[in-house]
């Protein structure tokens, strides 16, 4: 098996460590590569699109799990699918449109591996109606640090340990996932602008019901009055009465395309993500957005992957890299929220990537993030001064309301507040102590946060 | 473990009683880090020191080193590092001795240099190893201005930062890609114990001044870092002054 001794971050580009890099090809060679990890442990590690450290291991082993990815078997009546966990999301649209079918929850990339996905139990657009990722895992197989392989299903504690576990159970080999049918792989889309946060809150509270995907765009750089003006996109999978003659008659309904301008250079000068250019941005992408426009047809990366069309995106931000920052607060706290954009549009943090969300109910995962409540993410340049102590305050605010932040997006969270925001840290804790008690499994995540 | 800034949760000060040294535990202290072992010779002031940093909130422990016994080095600073991670390590002890005096005394002279070259070059390897092993980790290593250009008025302690400014920034490219992390700090004139009563010299600089910078560094990943930053240019330039000039120069 190769392992190449190699420097290590998270999509954020920040805190970088070194790590044997190994890539298995077989579940024989990631238990092989778990049983040799050493003393400083190993973790797995997909796609790399965890902003932060989770996907790391100083001085151990980082499996890259992208080598096991076999599509086993889909169950074109039934809508399920059994992949390895190495297995991107990409790959599956690719494989399952075709036949109807779609994943039924993807984030904003749709470069995330299914352990990934599983680990840090995303969600997407459609949490409202669907939940995370996990909720749609009917089983998965775990090698945990004994070298035993698994079956795990929902219901179980190690099931509710491992999904939003961070892969600190043990390195998930397959898994098995229900889908959702669609009968075209384009999207019906409705945009709207709200002018103000309190606007915006009421459009995601009254009528998110009616979709199954929504998320809100959100100018954290507009002051005053227009402060948390946004721009919501929400709808459906498209039915196929809905597309044009031509296209149905044609036959590709279903076809999935994508497209792919040229990556991001290697190097992009510090600071032209700046206050200025972000505002100006924000400013189009505002303006450019219809009052209320409803019925759009868009293909399937224009609506939920719109930043996989630019590879290595996360270059933009120069080699500082950049901070990912994503809570979420309960409802019956939207005056967290408002005290939050309010602080965050007053210290005019040059971000141009900021999303609101309403989430739906709590999901099954002891370490899953979302909340019923309102998340709220943005990025936020690395570089930027005083970002740590101002994102500290910030951390204060979201635990005082009870709420927390996303570990899979988490580069510097404070150890200290981790209990408050996740009260099963410690079943989560006791669970690993008795499934791996020699801490097999670790990653400078889990380093840093104590998990 | 650093976070996305650069800020260690784990310090270890080679050198605790160092003023600078204790700006920056301080500093960091205030942000992420919660343990601090300070490594010096026994003192009444290490303890001091110690318990100073305690009553901020951190855990505090003193390791019994050395600079000029650098045989014990490996099995003092071991003991470090056997106890868990340590994120960042500042090489903050040095000398400054007495040039006028020293230049009658040959062995006060050499001890100068142990301290501040030979010592930091012993536990500079150690500590760059274990960082290496645990694939992680900031060696911040305190050097000065005075290394740049070696001047008539200090040439002594001058000439033994030059030597640890060299080691340090051959140490940084030799663990590139390791993980670990080498910054070379430059300070310019600091007004501390170690300086008290000598005539200032022009963009004189403050303990709490290098801290700030050094945090800076951590969050910037710099490999070298001068404080205050202007003395970057000023020394530039006083680098290619000819020999004449320089010599005659009222620094």
């Amino acid at each position: 098996m190769p392992a190449d001794t190699v420097s290590v971050t998270g999509w954020g580009r920040t805190a970088p460590s070194a790590a044997r890099l190994i890539r298995p090809r077989t579940y024989e060679e990631v238990a092989l590569a778990v049983r040799e990890c050493g003393a400083r442990g190993g973790i797995a590690r997909g796609l790399g699109r965890a902003y932060g450290d989770a996907a790391q291991n100083a001085g151990g082993a980082v499996l890259d799990m992208t080598g096991l990815d076999r599509v086993h078997a889909i169950d074109a009546d039934g809508g399920t699918v059994l992949c390895d966990a190495g297995v991107s999301l990409h790959r599956l649209m690719e494989v399952l449109l075709p036949l109807g079918w779609f994943v039924p929850v993807t984030p904003g990339t749709r470069y995330v591996t299914v352990g990934g996905a599983i680990g840090a139990d995303i969600h997407g657009k459609n949490h409202h109606v669907s939940g995370s990722f996990s909720r749609h895992v009917l089983s998965l197989e775990l090698l945990t640090a004994d070298g035993q392989v698994r079956t795990v299903v929902p219901g179980t504690p190690l099931f509710e340990a491992t999904a939003g576990g961070m892969g600190l159970t043990g390195v998930i080999l397959t898994a098995t996932v229900r889908l959702l049918p669609v009968e075209t792989s384009l999207m019906c889309v409705d945009t709207e602008r709200a002018g103000d946060l309190d606007d915006l809150m009421a459009r995601l509270a009254d009528t998110d019901h009616r979709y199954r995907y929504s998320v809100a765009w959100i100018d954290l750089l507009a002051r005053g009055r227009a402060t948390g003006r946004a721009v919501l996109t929400r709808g459906d999978h498209a039915p196929l009465d809905a597309l044009p003659r031509r296209v149905r008659t044609r036959g590709e309904p279903l076809s999935f395309r994508t497209s792919r301008l040229p990556a991001a250079p290697s190097f992009v000068p510090e600071g032209l993500l700046s206050r200025t250019t972000v505002g100006l941005f924000n400013e189009l992408w505002y303006r450019k957005a219809p009052r209320a426009r409803t019925g759009q047809l868009q293909r399937i990366p224009a609506f939920f992957h719109p930043l996989d069309g630019v590879p290595h995106w996360n270059r933009v931000y120069g080699r500082g890299g950049f901070v990912q920052y994503q809570f979420v607060v309960g409802h019956g706290r939207e005056d967290a929220l408002r005290r939050i954009v309010r602080r965050i549009s007053e210290r005019r943090c040059p971000s141009f990537l900021a999303v609101l969300k309403r989430f739906g109910g709590s999901d099954p995962g002891w370490l899953s993030f979302p909340v019923p409540g309102w998340t709220l993410a943005l990025d936020i340049p690395a570089s930027l001064p005083g970002l740590g102590g101002f994102l500290d305050e910030l951390d204060e605010e979201v635990a005082g309301a009870g709420g927390r932040v996303y570990l899979a997006k988490d580069s510097r969270l404070r150890p200290e507040l981790l209990t408050a925001m996740y009260p099963r840290l410690d079943d989560f804790r006791a669970l690993r102590a008795r499934i791996d008690p020699r801490g097999v499994f670790v990653s400078d995540l889990a380093r840093r946060l104590h998990l | 473990m650093k976070d996305a800034f650069g800020l260690p949760q784990s310090l270890l000060v080679l050198g605790g009683t160092s003023e600078i040294a204790l700006a920056t535990a301080r500093r960091l202290i205030a942000r992420r880090t919660r343990t601090v072992w300070l490594a010096g010779r026994p003192s009444p002031g290490l303890d001091e020191a110690a318990a100073h940093l305690r009553d901020l909130g951190a855990e505090v422990r003193t390791v019994a080193f050395d600079a000029l016994d650098p045989d014990a080095h490996e099995d003092a600073l071991g003991k470090v590092f056997a106890e868990g991670d340590v994120d960042m390590v500042l090489l903050a002890f040095g000398t400054l001795g007495d040039q006028a005096h020293d230049e009658r005394d040959p062995g006060a002279a050499v001890r100068v240099a142990q301290t501040n070259y030979t010592g930091a070059v012993s536990a500079g390897l150690v500590c760059a190893s274990a960082l290496q092993t645990q694939g992680h980790g900031s060696l911040v290593v305190l050097s000065s201005v005075a290394g740049e250009r070696a001047r008539r008025a200090n040439f002594i302690y001058g000439s033994s930062k030059a030597g640890l400014d060299a080691f340090a920034q051959g140490l940084g490219d030799a663990l590139h890609g390791t993980g670990v992390h080498v910054m070379v700090v430059r300070p310019g004139f600091v007004r501390t114990r170690m300086t008290a009563g000598l005539p200032e010299a022009p963009l004189a600089t403050t303990p709490e001044a290098v801290a700030a910078a050094v945090e800076l560094g951590l969050r910037r990943r710099a490999e070298t870092v001068w404080v205050p930053g202007t003395l970057r240019v000023v020394m530039s330039a006083l680098r290619h002054l000819p020999r004449g000039v320089f010599r005659r120069l009222p620094v």
